[in-house]
């Protein structure tokens, strides 16, 4: 049987249209894949859109919905990835309760352990904050639960690949070739 | 009026957008409009009052009668159908043609009415969300929201729904943006960045590819729609000329080869021929092209061609891999890739591998065909109607289908001698296709006789389009395969339920006399001594006709590949199988 509980980066460059997150969206909820994180934000190209999708699936089937995705119009280029391919972060906030955390005695040590920060501190509560994989950031989570977690929240991933520049500048490059020659 | 500005391309100034559009589609070599009007699309159905001799418009009798006629005109004029209809409920009746053109690959350009756009967003009146609804099942849609964006939406717009894959395009068209007043001038489109409508070809791929084809023994090509859309039918017919291949067609792809010519073995999948289905199990190098791996093609994939080396041709770089595993996957389109690899492939034959299709042609002849054309009973046969029309045509009508029983029929016993010669709704599958596709395809061309074989059930879901056809005078000949059932459920439900025929039976109209409500010719039929004389008459003239002919009522499409057998397991009857070799 094939994998298909490997972790995929997907990471989509578009042209900013209406709409867009939605026609990428329903390619992944029409095979019935969840999407695990997703974050959108600007690229290094001036005008171009980046998606960062993070999904569990087999290496045929996400092969399959990068294509499907590829095929959007307003899509320029699409690429996946396996972990090792990419320099990835996530960033995690926690909120705790402050009296608590002061009852403890090596509190600071903890904080310095995970090479976290301290975004906010007042006498009910203190937000702490920390960059990180999904398994540094909820390793933080696990040792900071003793003193009861009152919020917390995980952003999607985001990631750069190993390769130079972003992929997608030989596309763009080739097709402002052909623009001109067809002018 | 018009001037011309610095570029030496005309220029409007000071025009309504809706006049804007006007200009655009004739530009862009629009004759024909499907629509119906409603409030949020009036000031463009004015301007088309300024406009009536540059553009014909056809009224429909409903939206989803416009959406076919134009799929129908798409596909025998190869060129974009379009389509103008109100907002809200107007834009919702289409929607079911646009998902049927996206999965036919059909270009057609479908412009909807929308609310103001300081309004987008409150429930008005008449406000559906047709990007929400259209994006999953368009190749673009797009909201025009300004009167300064018509001009390039509307090139995209074209330029998209006719280059690389065909398919549908929504432009959904704001009240304000109709009405707004711009300077406009126009250029159609011919790049757009994020988009590649046709690949560079690998070479290496080809090389390997025809070397693949110049070791093997038992090649088979089979090909579908995408030859007809590339217009490669030529390419295919020196390519397996030059190598002595055999092909078979998917539903889609008939016609685009003629029905005698030599290679030509017939048609794939769950109603297709013997030959082709069986010997998918048996080449050793399969040749796919412009076809996608269909499931009612090829039953379950972990059965299919697993003996054989795979090449997929296709221009469509999801399509690659997406079903059947391939060895070679050449992404481009088929006349070019077909051109490159004739330079590559050897002159070759394979005379006894072909004979072996012929083989089986004669055992589906004796067990299924005969008896189907020339039936002992006295009842007739839906096979037997189509058989002795495409005669009475001389093969050459365009022949146009609904879907279920006379489907099947009309695509397996009509013959073909032109391309762009059978349309039907492939891979939805969508019951009342067919009345409003025929209107499009004799508006498309009104030069060939246009045959359309319906059933009971599915001429009653588009019915009203006879009044198309009245206040249009279209030629069309309609053939109703009157079985008084819901025949192709019917046919399941006797071979997979245990004969309870749930739902299935009609009680129907007399439709003779409808058509005659609605002025057009007809004639009923319902002993064999009556058939051909009515064709006779049918075919005698330019008028529409409507032929309703009662069939026998559990008549059965045959051969047929069961729901979930593989494409060697064919059943000759609903009690027999087809036995491999004897
Ligand atoms: C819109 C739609 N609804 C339902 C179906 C399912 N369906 C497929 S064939 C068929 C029966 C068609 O009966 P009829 O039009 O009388 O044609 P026949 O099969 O008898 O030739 C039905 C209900 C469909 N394909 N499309």
């Amino acid at each position: 049987m094939e994998n298909d509980n490997i972790l995929f980066t997907v990471t989509v460059y578009s042209e900013n249209q209406v709409g867009l997150l939605n026609q990428v969206s329903i390619i992944f909820t029409r095979r019935n894949l969840n999407i695990w994180s997703l974050s959108v934000s600007a690229s290094a190209i001036e005008g171009v859109h980046k998606f960062t999708i993070a999904c569990r699936t087999s290496r045929e089937k996400i092969d399959a919905v990068v294509k499907q995705i590829e095929k959007r119009i307003d899509v320029i280029k699409a690429f996946y990835y396996t972990n090792d391919e990419i320099i990835y972060q996530e960033i995690a906030l926690y909120k705790v309760p402050t009296d608590r955390l002061l009852d403890c005695a090596d509190f600071e040590d903890l904080i310095r352990r995970h090479n976290a920060q301290i975004l906010e501190i007042n006498r009910t509560f203190t937000v702490i904050q920390k960059t990180g994989h999904c398994s540094e950031t909820q390793s933080l989570y696990d040792d900071l639960n003793q003193f009861g977690v009152l919020q917390f929240v995980r952003s999607g991933r985001v990631a750069v690949t190993k390769s130079q520049q972003e992929p997608v500048n030989e596309f763009l490059k080739i097709q402002e070739e052909r623009r001109k020659s067809l002018k | 009026m018009a001037s011309e500005n610095k570029s030496g391309s005309k220029q409007w100034n000071g025009i309504t957008g809706s006049e804007a559009l006007m200009h655009a589609l004739i530009a862009e070599g629009v004759e024909t409009i499907f629509g119906y009007p409603g409030g949020q699309i009036m000031p463009v159905f004015d301007k088309l009052y300024d406009f009536k001799h540059e553009l014909n418009h056809i009224l429909v009798r409903h939206e989803q009668g416009a959406i076919h006629a134009a799929q129908g005109y798409a596909r025998v004029k190869g060129f974009p159908g379009v389509v103008i209809v109100t907002s809200g409920p107007g834009a919702t009746n289409v929607i079911t043609g646009v998902a049927d053109a996206m999965v036919d690959s059909t270009p057609l350009v479908v412009i909807t009415g929308q609310v103001p756009s300081n309004l987008l967003g409150t429930d008005a009146f008449q406000e559906t969300d047709v990007l929400g609804v259209t994006l999953p099942i368009t190749k673009w849609s797009y909201q025009i929201r300004r009167p300064e964006d018509i001009a390039w939406a509307v090139a995209r717009a074209f330029y998209i729904a006719s280059s690389g894959r065909p398919g549908p395009v929504v432009l959904d068209f704001t009240k304000d943006a109709q009405i707004g007043k711009i300077d406009f001038a126009y250029e159609k489109c011919n790049f757009i960045r994020s988009y590649i409508p046709k690949n560079e070809i690998n070479k290496e791929q080809i090389l390997s590819a025809a070397k693949l084809i110049n070791g093997s023994k038992k090649p088979f090509v089979v090909y579908g729609q995408g030859i007809t859309l590339s217009h490669a039918e030529e390419e295919l017919k020196r390519f397996l000329n030059k190598a002595g291949i055999p092909a078979g067609s998917t539903l889609l792809g008939l016609s685009a080869l003629p029905s005698d010519f030599k290679h030509y073995k017939g048609m794939l999948g769950m109603h297709g021929n013997i030959g082709p289905n069986v010997k998918t199990n048996e080449c050793d190098v399969l040749i796919a092209i412009g076809m996608r791996f269909d499931d009612r093609v090829t039953g379950p994939v972990s059965t299919y061609a697993k003996q054989a080396k795979i090449i997929h041709i296709d221009i469509d770089a999801a399509e690659i891999g997406k079903n059947v595993p391939v060895n070679i996957g050449i992404l481009g389109d088929a006349k070019e890739v077909l051109s490159q690899l004739i330079e590559h492939i050897d002159k070759n034959n394979h005379d006894s591998w072909e004979n072996e299709f012929d083989k089986c042609y004669q055992i589906e002849k004796d067990r299924v065909i005969d008896p189907e054309i020339s039936p002992k009973s006295e009842y007739i046969n839906m096979g037997e109607v189509v058989h002795v029309i495409s005669e009475a045509t001389g093969n050459n009508a365009i022949v146009v289908t609904d879907v279920g029983q006379n489907q099947m029929f009309g695509a397996r016993y009509s013959s073909f001698n032109k391309s762009r010669s059978l349309i039907t709704s492939g891979g939805l599958g969508t019951m009342g296709f067919g009345l409003p596709a025929a209107i499009g395809a004799k508006i498309a061309a009104p030069e060939r006789q246009v045959c359309f074989f319906v059933g009971d059930g599915g001429i009653q879901m588009t019915i009203q389009e006879f009044g198309t056809i009245m206040q249009e005078k279209t030629g069309v000949k309609i053939i109703i395969l009157n079985n008084s059932w819901l025949g192709n459920v019917r046919q399941w439900q006797e071979m997979f339920f245990g004969e309870r025929y749930s739902e299935t039976r009609l009680v129907n109209p007399d439709f003779i006399a409808l058509a005659k409500a609605y002025g057009i010719a007809g004639r009923k039929v319902t002993c064999r001594e009556e058939l051909k004389p009515a064709i006779d008459e049918m075919l005698a003239d330019d008028r529409p006709f409507v032929l309703d002919v009662n069939v026998v009522e559990n008549g059965m499409v045959m051969p047929m590949i069961p729901p979930g057998k593989g494409v060697t397991e064919i059943m000759l009857n609903s009690k027999e199988w087809y036995d491999n070799g004897k």
